[in-house]
C-alpha cells in the first residue's frame, strides 16, 4: 500500500447508542485502497457494531460515512452491496445440500428465473483462478472444509463486485494451512486495490496480516497505528487499558500451602475432538487435575473449550487420545458411567442443556439421581423422600422459588444456576467441571458461585474451571492454562502468572 | 409375438395411476419446501366431489377440473396458514384437514351417490406417437389430463433443479434460516408450494370421479392420498421419478385383481407399496451416505420462525 | 403519538389459556357446525338437541356413549404416553386392527373350545402383545435409524388393513357366512360379558379405566415415566442424565400400541364377535383418539371424561344420521374442525399481543 492511495472508507464521528450503553462513541476510521486494516478490541468493545453500521444492518445515531470520497447513507445490506461493500460472516450462510453453483445462483439477483448453471460455473472458475480461491463449483457444500466454505463466502462477495471487504473473526474455524491460504488471498486482493477490514481479537494475526490497526475499547477508538511500528504487548495494553497493570490487585484465593502431588482425579492425554461441523477443534490437549485444586482454563469462547469438556463428559466422541478418571480409563464412555464415578457438570448453556425448562424444580433436581437408591426402587420414585430432599436443597442453596413444583423456566437466571449447582454438588462429587459458571449472573449470585466452588475445593474436590473472564480464573485457580485454537498455549501456577500474561495468551501471543 | 392383450390392462393402469402422479407431484413440492401435508387424502376427496358436482351440473368437465383444483388449493391454504403463520403442529393440522375433507365431501356428495356421469374427458390419440407398437396405445391414446401429468412431471423437475424458484424451494426446505438470511421469503415459498400441493391433489381427486370412474362414491379415493405420501418418499422427492414410481404403485393397485388369476394375492400385493416405503426409509436412515444424498428435506415438518436479533 | 401492536413471545402459558383454548376450539367448532346444519336446511338447535338427547338423554344413550368411550380411552391414553415422549404415534388404527386379529386367532384357532376364563384373558394378552409389537417396529426404526415414525406408523396402518382383508377374503373367510368377507363368528365363550341390558363390554372398560389410572401413576411416580417426560422435553438433558434413547422410545411405543391392541380386542370380542372389514372394527377410533389426547392436554385422568364426551358425540352423530337423514360425515367435520382449531390455537400459548403507546 503506497501513501497517497485513495481513501476507500471514511467513518467520521460515528456514534451508536443502545439502551444503557454507548456501543460506538464518536469513532473515526479511515481505510485506504490496497490496505488490510485490523479492528482490535475485547468482546463488547464495539467492533461488531461498527462493522454492522458499515454493512447497513444498523443506522448510526450520529456521524457520517464516505465511500470512495462520496458521502453515503447505508440503510441496508443491499445498499452496502451496491456500494461495493461485502461482509464475510463468521457463520456461513450456505445451504449444505446444494452445490456451490446453486448457492451462488440463489444470491445473485440477476438470475430471476432460468439459472444457467454452466455460466455460473464459468464465473466461479474465473474468479477462483484470479484470486487463488481454489473452488470447485460442482461440489456440494457438505463435502467442503471450513476453509473452503469461507472462500465461497469470499467468492460470494467478490462476484457482486465488492471492492471493500469486511471479515468478522475469519480464522476461528481454520486450520493453520487454511489460515495461510486465506492470508495469501487477502494480500493478493489488497494488492489488486481492494480495501480489507477484519475484526479480530488475535494479536499475532494483527501483526502478521494487517498494515494498520485500530484498537477499540468501550466504544471509543484508543489508537490507530501502523502495524510495523507496534508489538503485541503494546496492543494488549491498549486493548485492555491501564486497569490490568496492577496484577497484584487480584487476590487469589488459593492458600499458598505446598500441596503434595496426589494421584490425579482427572487425566487428559493428547485429546483430539471434532466440533459439530466435523472440523478438528481440540488438537492434542493434555493436562491433569488433582484433588483439592482448581485448574482454570482461560480462553475466548470458541477455541475448543466446549468440545473439550463435552468429550471428557462422554457427550462427544473422542477421535484420538484418552481420558482417565480416578485411575480408570473412560474414553468415550457413556455420560451416566462417567457421572457415576462422581463427576459434576455445570454447563455453560443453562437453559438448553442444564435443565428441562418445562419440568418442575423438584424434577430437575433429581435429574442425575433419580435412578439411584433411595430415590427410587425398581420401578417407583420415592416421592416423599425426593420432596424432602429437594426442600432441603432449596433452603441450603437459597433457591428462590414459589414452590418446588414450579416449572424451572419461571426462575431467574441466578436461581436456575442455583438449581444446577444444588443438583450437581449434592452428589458429593470428586470432580466438578464448571463451564462459564457465572455468565449472566449478578454480583451476589456470582459471589455465591465462587464461594461454593472454593468450599468444594477446600474439601478436596478437584475442579476444572473454564471461563472467558481472566480475572475470575486468576481469582479462583491454583493452576492455569490458556486455550487458544484448540491447544494449550501456556500453563502455569496461578501465583507465577500475571493478568496481563493471561490476556496476551488469550489473544494468541505465545510467551 | 402378439402382445396386444397387454394393452387394455396397461392402459387402465396408466389411468389409475394418474391421480397418484398428480397428488405426488404436488406433495413433493410441499415437502421440498419443508411442509408436511398429511391432508392429501382430504384434499383429493374435496377435489373429487367438487369436480363431480360441477361437471354434472354444468356439463363441462374442464370447468369441473378447474374448480376441483381451486377447492384443493383452498384447503391447502388453510393448512399453510395454520402451519406457517400460526406455526401449528403440521401433523395435527394435516390430519384435521383429511377429516374435514372426508366429512365435507361425504356430506355434499350424499345426494349424488350412484349417479353416472355422462360428460367426461375422452382419450385423444397423439398422431405418430400413438402408432408405436404397445407403447403407443398405452401412453399416447390417453386423455388430456394424463398428458398433463407427463408434462407436469418434466416441467416440475426442470423448475426444481434448473430455475431460481426451484433452488429457493430446495433451500427453504433444507435450511430456512440460511435462506432467510440470504433474502429468500421463506413463508411465501412455503405458502406457494403447499397451495400447489393442494391444487394438484384436488385435480387428482377430480380425475378419479370425473374420468376414471365417472361416478361419485363415498371415500372414493380409497387411500390414494396415503399412497401418494408413500410415493413421495419412494421417489425420493424427485418429480421426474414420481412418474415411474406412481405407475409402479398404481399399477400394483389397478392390476391386483387382474393378477389374481396368476395366484398373486391382491391384498398382500396391496400392502407391498407401504412395505417398500418403510424399507426405503430404513435404508436411507441406516446409511450415512444415503442420508446425505437422498434423505428428506432437513427442515421437513419443523415450523420456522426468525430468531429475534438482540441488539 | 399512536398505539402500536406488538407480537412477543410468551415465557409460559397461563392456566386460563391452557384450559381456554380447548374449550374455545370446541365452541368455535360448534358454531361452524351449526352453520353447516343451517346450510343443509336443518335447524341447528334441533340437531344439537337430537345429539344431546340421543347420547345423554336416556340410559340407553348413555350406555351407547360408554361403548364408544372404551376404545377412545384406551387409545387416547396410549397416545398421551407417546406424545409426552414426543413420539408421534399415528398408527393407533393399525394397532387396533392387529389386536383384533390376535383376538380372532385366539378365539377361532388357538383355543376354540376353551372356556371363557381361558379364552378371554388370553385374547387380551395376545391383543396387547400384538398391538405393542406392531408399534414397537416403528419405535425401533426411530430409535436406531432415526426414521420418521409418523410415516412408518401411517404405512403400518395400511399394511394392517391389507392383512385383515387378506385374512377375511382368504384363509379366515367364514365357512358359515355365505361368502361375506368376515371370519366365522366367535363361540359364546369368546364373547366378552356385557352389562345386562346394554352393549357395554365391561372387562374392556375396566381395563381402560385402570390403564388411565396406571398411566397417570406411571408418568408422575415412576422412573420410566420420568424418563419419557425428560426425553420428550429435552433430549439433550436426557442424554446427559443417561436416559437411553432407544429403550425409552421402544417402551413408549410398545405401551401405546399395546393399549390400542386391547381396544381392538374389545371391539372384536365385545361387539362384533368376528373379524370383519378393517374400517368396521377400527372406525377411525385411532385418529379420533388423537383428539382425546390433545383435548385432555396430555393428562391421563382428564382423558376419562373427555373420551366419554367424544363417545357421546359419536353417538349423536349416528343419531343424526338416522333421524335427520344427515350423514355421519358431520362428525368427521366436527372432529376435523376441533383439531384444526386446537392446532391453530396453540399459537396463542406461544405469543401474546401487546399494546404499546408510542
Amino acid at each position: 500500500m503506497e501513501r497517497g492511495s485513495r481513501i476507500a472508507v471514511l467513518m467520521r464521528d460515528i456514534t451508536k447508542r443502545f439502551p444503557g450503553v454507548v456501543a460506538n462513541d464518536h469513532i473515526n476510521l479511515t481505510v485506504y485502497a490496497g490496505e488490510i486494516h485490523a479492528l482490535l478490541g475485547e468482546n463488547g468493545a464495539g467492533k461488531s457494531t461498527l462493522m454492522n453500521i458499515l454493512y447497513g444492518l444498523y443506522q448510526p445515531d450520529e456521524g457520517e460515512i464516505f465511500i470512495w470520497g462520496k458521502k453515503v447513507k447505508i440503510r441496508s445490506p443491499k445498499d452496502a452491496l451496491k456500494l461495493g461493500i461485502g461482509m464475510v460472516h463468521q457463520h456461513f450462510k450456505l445451504i449444505d445440500s446444494l452445490s456451490v453453483a446453486e448457492n451462488l445462483a440463489l444470491i445473485l439477483r440477476e438470475y430471476k428465473f432460468l439459472v444457467p448453471l454452466n455460466e455460473i460455473k464459468r464465473r466461479v472458475l474465473e474468479l477462483s483462478k484470479k484470486y487463488g480461491l481454489d473452488i470447485d463449483p460442482e461440489a456440494k457444500i457438505w463435502q467442503l472444509s471450513a476453509g473452503e466454505r469461507q472462500r465461497i463466502e469470499i467468492l460470494k462477495v467478490l462476484i457482486h463486485g465488492a471492492r471493500i471487504l469486511i471479515l468478522d473473526e475469519p480464522t476461528t474455524v481454520l486450520t493453520p494451512i487454511e489460515k495461510e491460504k486465506l492470508f495469501k488471498i487477502l494480500r493478493h486482493m489488497a494488492n489488486e486495490g481492494h480495501a480489507i477490514l477484519f475484526i479480530t481479537h488475535k494479536l499475532e494475526e494483527v501483526m502478521e496480516l494487517s498494515d494498520r490497526v485500530t484498537v477499540l475499547r468501550h466504544g471509543k477508538v484508543v489508537a490507530t497505528l501502523e502495524t510495523r511500528s507496534t508489538n503485541p504487548r503494546e496492543l494488549a495494553k491498549l486493548m485492555i487499558g491501564r486497569d490490568i497493570l496492577a496484577p497484584n490487585e487480584i487476590t487469589t484465593t488459593s492458600p499458598k500451602i505446598v500441596r503434595e502431588r496426589k494421584i490425579p482425579v482427572l487425566e487428559v492425554r493428547d485429546l483430539y475432538v471434532l466440533n459439530d461441523k466435523g472440523f478438528l477443534s481440540v488438537k492434542g490437549v493434555s493436562f491433569s487435575v488433582y484433588p483439592g485444586e482448581v485448574f482454570g482454563i482461560a480462553g475466548i469462547a470458541g477455541h475448543g473449550q466446549r468440545e473439550l469438556i463435552e468429550a471428557i463428559l462422554g457427550l462427544r466422541k473422542i477421535q484420538k487420545g484418552s481420558v482417565v478418571l480416578l485411575g480408570a480409563e473412560v474414553t468415550n464412555s457413556s455420560p451416566r458411567h462417567i457421572m457415576e464415578k462422581g463427576v459434576a457438570y455445570i454447563p455453560e448453556d443453562r437453559i438448553r442443556t442444564g435443565v428441562v425448562p418445562d419440568l418442575s424444580v423438584v424434577e430437575n433436581l433429581i435429574l442425575k439421581n433419580y435412578w439411584r437408591k433411595p430415590f427410587s426402587g425398581k420401578l417407583f420414585l420415592n416421592m416423599s423422600l425426593i420432596d424432602r430432599w429437594a426442600d432441603d436443597l432449596i433452603s441450603k442453596y437459597r433457591i428462590m422459588t414459589l414452590d418446588r413444583k414450579a416449572p424451572v423456566k419461571l426462575l431467574s437466571g441466578g436461581n436456575i444456576q442455583r438449581v444446577i449447582l444444588a443438583r450437581e454438588l449434592s452428589g458429593n462429587p470428586r470432580l466438578i467441571i464448571a463451564s462459564h459458571p457465572t455468565y449472566g449472573l449478578d454480583i451476589a449470585a456470582t459471589e455465591q458461585v465462587h464461594d461454593l466452588l472454593i468450599d468444594q475445593r477446600n474439601r478436596g474436590v478437584a475442579i476444572l474451571l473454564v471461563s472467558e473472564d481472566p480475572e475470575e480464573i486468576l481469582k479462583l485457580s491454583d493452576r492455569i492454562a490458556v486455550m487458544f485454537e484448540g491447544r494449550f498455549i501456556g500453563t502455569s501456577d496461578a501465583d507465577k502468572i500475571s493478568l496481563e500474561d493471561i490476556y496476551l495468551m488469550m489473544s494468541g501471543v505465545r510467551e | 409375438m402378439d402382445v396386444s392383450w397387454l394393452i387394455p390392462p396397461l392402459h387402465v393402469a396408466i389411468q389409475a395411476s394418474t391421480p397418484l402422479v398428480l397428488a405426488a407431484l404436488g406433495e413433493i413440492y410441499a415437502e421440498r419446501s419443508g411442509i408436511l401435508n398429511l391432508g392429501v387424502e382430504g384434499m383429493m376427496l374435496i377435489g373429487a366431489i367438487t369436480g363431480f358436482v360441477i361437471t354434472l351440473t354444468t356439463g363441462n368437465p374442464w370447468l369441473g377440473m378447474l374448480m376441483a383444483a381451486i377447492a384443493g388449493a383452498l384447503m391447502a391454504f388453510i393448512h399453510a396458514f395454520a402451519s406457517i403463520s400460526l406455526q401449528a403442529n403440521q401433523i395435527i393440522s394435516g390430519l384435521a384437514l383429511t377429516m374435514l375433507g372426508m366429512g365435507i365431501s361425504g356430506l355434499v356428495g350424499k345426494p349424488f351417490i350412484g349417479i353416472p356421469l355422462r360428460f367426461t374427458l375422452r382419450p385423444i390419440a397423439i398422431p405418430l406417437l400413438s402408432d408405436i407398437p404397445l407403447l403407443g396405445p398405452v401412453f399416447f391414446k390417453q386423455d388430456a389430463i394424463v398428458y398433463l401429468s407427463y408434462i407436469l412431471s418434466l416441467a416440475m423437475w426442470f423448475l426444481l433443479y434448473r430455475t431460481k424458484p426451484g433452488i429457493c424451494i430446495r433451500a427453504v426446505g433444507e435450511n430456512p434460516a440460511a435462506a432467510d438470511a440470504i433474502g429468500v421469503n421463506v413463508a411465501l415459498v412455503r405458502y406457494c408450494c403447499t397451495i400447489i400441493g393442494g391444487l394438484l391433489a384436488g385435480l387428482g381427486g377430480a380425475y378419479i370421479s370425473v374420468v376414471y370412474i365417472h361416478a361419485w362414491l363415498e371415500n372414493m379415493t380409497a387411500g390414494r392420498g396415503w399412497i401418494a405420501l408413500a410415493l413421495v418418499i419412494f421417489a425420493m422427492w424427485d418429480p421426474l421419478r414420481a412418474l415411474p414410481c406412481s405407475y409402479l404403485f398404481g399399477g400394483i393397485e389397478a392390476l391386483q385383481y387382474w393378477l389374481q388369476r396368476y395366484g398373486i394375492n391382491p391384498y398382500l400385493l396391496g400392502a407391498l407399496p407401504y412395505l417398500i416405503t418403510i424399507l426405503v426409509l430404513t435404508l436411507i436412515g441406516a446409511s450415512e451416505s444415503l442420508r446425505r444424498r437422498m434423505a428428506a428435506p432437513s427442515a421437513l415438518g419443523k415450523p420456522y420462525a426468525r430468531e429475534e436479533r438482540t441488539a | 403519538m399512536g398505539i402500536s401492536l406488538r407480537i412477543e413471545r410468551r415465557a409460559y402459558a397461563p392456566l386460563w389459556l391452557r384450559i381456554g383454548i380447548p374449550l374455545l376450539s370446541v365452541l368455535l367448532s360448534l358454531m361452524i357446525a351449526a352453520l353447516m346444519f343451517h346450510l343443509e336446511g336443518i335447524d341447528p338447535l334441533t340437531a344439537y338437541r337430537i345429539i344431546f338427547l340421543s347420547s345423554f338423554g336416556s340410559p340407553k344413550g348413555l350406555s351407547y356413549s360408554v361403548v364408544k368411550m372404551i376404545p377412545l380411552l384406551l387409545c387416547g391414553v396410549g397416545l398421551i404416553l407417546a406424545f409426552k415422549a414426543n413420539v408421534w404415534n399415528i398408527g393407533a388404527e393399525g394397532q387396533i386392527i392387529v389386536g383384533a386379529i390376535a383376538a380372532t386367532w385366539v378365539a377361532l384357532f388357538l383355543v376354540p373350545n376353551a372356556p371363557s376364563y381361558v379364552v378371554i384373558p388370553l385374547m387380551f394378552i395376545m391383543g396387547f402383545l400384538a398391538g405393542g409389537l406392531w408399534a414397537l417396529i416403528a419405535g425401533i426404526l426411530r430409535g436406531k435409524f432415526n426414521v420418521n415414525e409418523v410415516i412408518v406408523t401411517l404405512m403400518m396402518n395400511h399394511i394392517a388393513s391389507k392383512i385383515t382383508e387378506y385374512l377375511i377374503y382368504g384363509p379366515w373367510m367364514g365357512k358359515t357366512t355365505w361368502g361375506f368377507p368376515e371370519s366365522d363368528p366367535f363361540s359364546e365363550s369368546a364373547h366378552l360379558p356385557l352389562i345386562p341390558g346394554t352393549y357395554i363390554h365391561y372387562p374392556t372398560l375396566i381395563i381402560a379405566v385402570i390403564a388411565a389410572l396406571l398411566s397417570a401413576v406411571l408418568l408422575s411416580y415412576t422412573k420410566p415415566g420420568y424418563e419419557m417426560k425428560v426425553l420428550g422435553l429435552n433430549p439433550e438433558a436426557a442424554r446427559y442424565a443417561g436416559i437411553s434413547y432407544v429403550r425409552t422410545i421402544a417402551l413408549v411405543m410398545f405401551l401405546s400400541g399395546g393399549l390400542a391392541g386391547i381396544a381392538g380386542v374389545g371391539e372384536v370380542a365385545g361387539l362384533h364377535h368376528r373379524l370383519r372389514y378393517p374400517w368396521a372394527i377400527s372406525s377411525g377410533y385411532g385418529y379420533t383418539a388423537m383428539l382425546v389426547a390433545w383435548l385432555s392436554r396430555l393428562n391421563c385422568l382428564v382423558a376419562i371424561p373427555v373420551s366419554f364426551l367424544l363417545g357421546a358425540l359419536l353417538v349423536g352423530g349416528d343419531a343424526i344420521q338416522i333421524s335427520l337423514n344427515l350423514s355421519v360425515n358431520i362428525v368427521y367435520i366436527f372432529n376435523g374442525l376441533i383439531l384444526l382449531c386446537l392446532a391453530g390455537g396453540e399459537v396463542l400459548t406461544r405469543y401474546r399481543v401487546r399494546l404499546r403507546r408510542e
